[in-house]
């Protein structure tokens, strides 16, 4: 009997032990948790740096009109930039901003998808070897030069060919219609090559020629990822500072044509940074600046969504 | 040891081959503040003099920031100071004065360097900061060659940049358009020129350039241009005009004949420490007012004939 009853707590023992070594995590289990907690860790930390840059420029974007109490609308349709005298109105840069943005993508994008219509359909092994570096190497040029070669070659032969100063939009134009075109290439590639293969074959077998191929089927598929690239390139040109600074001659005037120097958000912001103070009206209104161009950006990113969403549906049908 | 932080685009150069700090230093600008606020709670504790050794144990770190015009100078000045200081850290940035002003305001750098007076600037409280004048400049327009041009009335100046006159044939030029370009709102080179020519009227909307280098090189290459130039920029592509048949010379500035002048500030906060204290005086003493200054463009402090205060007032010295 003491026997058996031994033997039961033996059991007993045993069979808890199995318990606990049963419920214990494994080493993989354990990697498994410490592979999830770092990319928790990392994920939280750049939620935690996006989230607190957008909470830092909005906060001081909006102090303009909260401390200084400037009326929104004034600000965005003002026409006025003096700063220093109280006057902010942002109106030229913003239309600044959109014009060369505007002007560069439309000049750019014909370019790019002739290249990249050549570089997938027309000759895809030259493009691999030839052009891929080449415009991988457009992509590396820091922008310091780009706008060094604007102002040392695009200005004087823009004031030779129209006149005045040579600085202006269409200067700006240039050196960012050289800037997206990579951009823009590299993704219209990417987003040629994913049409379906049977798209192509069909078109030919039903006696398409070549041309009609590429204009109507593998273009016309490809039109939300082209689409998205123009975006992106809209999106760099929007955003480029120094370069377009360079070579736009940064006055804070209405832009009445393409040749007359002009302003945009990024230049305005670069050129005064560093003689404001922190806390007044001139620096707030630059932070404000920096507010449209953060919501720009995320509008364009919103815009991008959107046109591949579009885009998924069209490819259900 | 110095460490001279500059942008790496340093495009322009200075006649005295002193290369001027442009773009890229501003974006470093911002790199450079986070680094001063994790270095900033460390800063200066002006070692701990450890028992009875004198002024051989000066130790600490120095952190001088701002002015572009003044950033030459105090590199060259900080580099021979920390040569004989080997134990002290000296850093010299641009930025811009209003950045220099604010951070010094703001306690996250030892000195603040500015073109300007800090009374003169909306947002810092002058009476809290010290000033320490280390050198003059002084600044005259400069014009294109082609428009044949030397010498203007002050009022003349006045009006071509309050747009009143936009041809250089009134004022006994060429016929030929006038390209204004303006530095920046809020430089203190362009403060000190409106200060000493417009006088309190506001100057036309034009193109914006963010540094003398810039100006130098626009000017010279942009027909019909005019701006305005710190001596030491003058190059023999520019035309530096005479005003009222007085030349820009470092003469006529120290005796005010020639008007458009300001001083070099160094601006620190409440009591500096050892280091702080023992280069300000380095920057004060005979090797550099007497041949360092004089060697890089700038006039000396020491040389003065007269005196100008924060108002613009003028006494004999």
């Amino acid at each position: 009997m003491e026997q058996t009853n031994f033997q039961l707590k033996k059991q007993d023992a045993q069979s808890h032990e199995w318990d606990v070594r049963l419920h214990r995590a494994t080493r993989a289990t354990r990697e498994d948790w410490l592979g999830r907690g770092i990319s928790y860790l990392c994920i939280g930390v750049i939620i935690l740096v996006v989230a607190s840059m957008l909470w830092f420029i909005t906060s001081k974007g909006i102090a303009t009109f909260t401390q200084n109490h400037v009326s929104l609308w004034k600000f965005l349709s003002g026409t006025n930039w003096a700063p220093d005298q109280g006057n902010i109105g942002a109106l030229p840069m913003i239309v600044g901003s959109f014009a060369v943005t505007f002007a560069a993508a439309i000049v750019a994008t014909p370019f790019a998808v002739g290249t990249a219509i050549f570089m997938t359909e027309i000759s895809p092994n030259k493009g691999r070897k030839v052009l891929q570096p080449v415009i991988e190497l457009l992509v590396g040029i820091p922008s310091v030069v780009y706008g060094f070669i604007g102002l040392a070659v695009v200005v004087p032969f823009m004031r030779h060919l129209v006149g005045g100063s040579g600085f202006g939009i269409i200067s700006a134009t240039f050196v960012l219609f050289v800037m997206v075109l990579p951009t823009i290439t590299t993704m219209t590639v990417d987003s040629l090559r994913a049409v379906p293969r049977h798209y192509k074959e069909a078109s030919l077998a039903l006696g398409a020629t070549r041309w009609q191929t590429v204009s109507r089927v593998i273009l016309r598929s490809a039109t939300p990822g082209i689409l998205t690239a123009v975006i992106f390139g809209m999106a760099r040109a929007f955003g480029e500072a120094l370069a377009v600074q360079m070579v736009i001659g940064n006055a804070a005037i209405m832009p009445k044509n393409l040749i007359s120097p002009a302003s945009t958000l990024t230049s305005q912001l670069t050129t005064g940074i560093g003689d404001t103070i922190d806390g007044t009206l001139p620096n707030n209104a630059l932070w404000s600046l920096a507010l449209i161009l953060l919501l720009m950006s995320l509008f364009f990113n919103a815009l991008v969504r959107f046109i591949a969403k579009r885009g998924q549906l069209k490819n259900g049908r | 040891m110095l460490s001279l932080r500059s942008g790496g685009s340093t495009i322009l150069k200075k006649r005295h081959g002193v290369t001027e700090m442009n773009k890229g230093s501003k974006l470093a600008m911002g790199i450079a503040a986070i680094s001063l606020l994790l270095v900033g709670c460390g800063k200066a504790t002006s070692s701990s003099s450890s028992k009875g050794s004198s002024s051989e144990a000066l130790s600490g770190k120095v952190t001088a920031v701002g002015s572009t015009a003044l950033q030459p100078l105090a590199a060259k000045a900080g580099a021979n100071f920390t040569a004989k200081n080997s134990k002290v850290t000296l850093t010299v940035q641009g930025g811009g004065s209003g950045t220099g002003l604010s951070q010094v305001q703001a306690g996250a750098v030892s000195i603040g360097d500015s073109d300007i007076f800090a009374e003169e600037k909306d947002g810092i409280k002058a009476d809290k900061l010290t000033d320490h004048k280390v050198a003059v400049v002084g600044m005259a327009p400069v014009v294109n060659k082609d428009a044949g041009i030397k010498n203007l009335k002050m009022a003349q100046l006045k009006q071509i940049f309050t747009g009143k006159i936009t041809n250089w044939k009134e004022v006994g030029g060429k016929d030929q358009k006038i390209v204004i370009i303006n530095r920046a709102q809020g430089s203190g080179t362009r403060a000190t020129f409106e200060n000493a020519v417009l006088k309190g009227t506001d100057a036309v909307k034009s193109q914006e350039q963010d540094s003398n280098g810039a100006v130098q090189k626009i000017v010279g290459s942009t027909p019909g241009a005019v701006s305005y130039l710190a001596f030491s920029y003058f190059t023999n592509k520019l035309q530096a005009v005479s005003i009222d048949g007085v030349t820009p010379t470092d003469n006529n500035v120290e005796t005010n004949k020639w008007k458009i002048w300001s001083y070099e500030h160094m601006y620190t906060k409440g009591t500096p420490d050892k280091a702080t204290t023992a280069f300000l005086k380095y920057m004060d003493s005979k090797d550099v007012q007497d041949s360092l200054v004089k060697d890089m463009g700038y006039i000396s402090i020491h040389d003065m004939k007269v005196a100008k205060d924060a108002k613009g007032t003028v006494t004999q010295n």
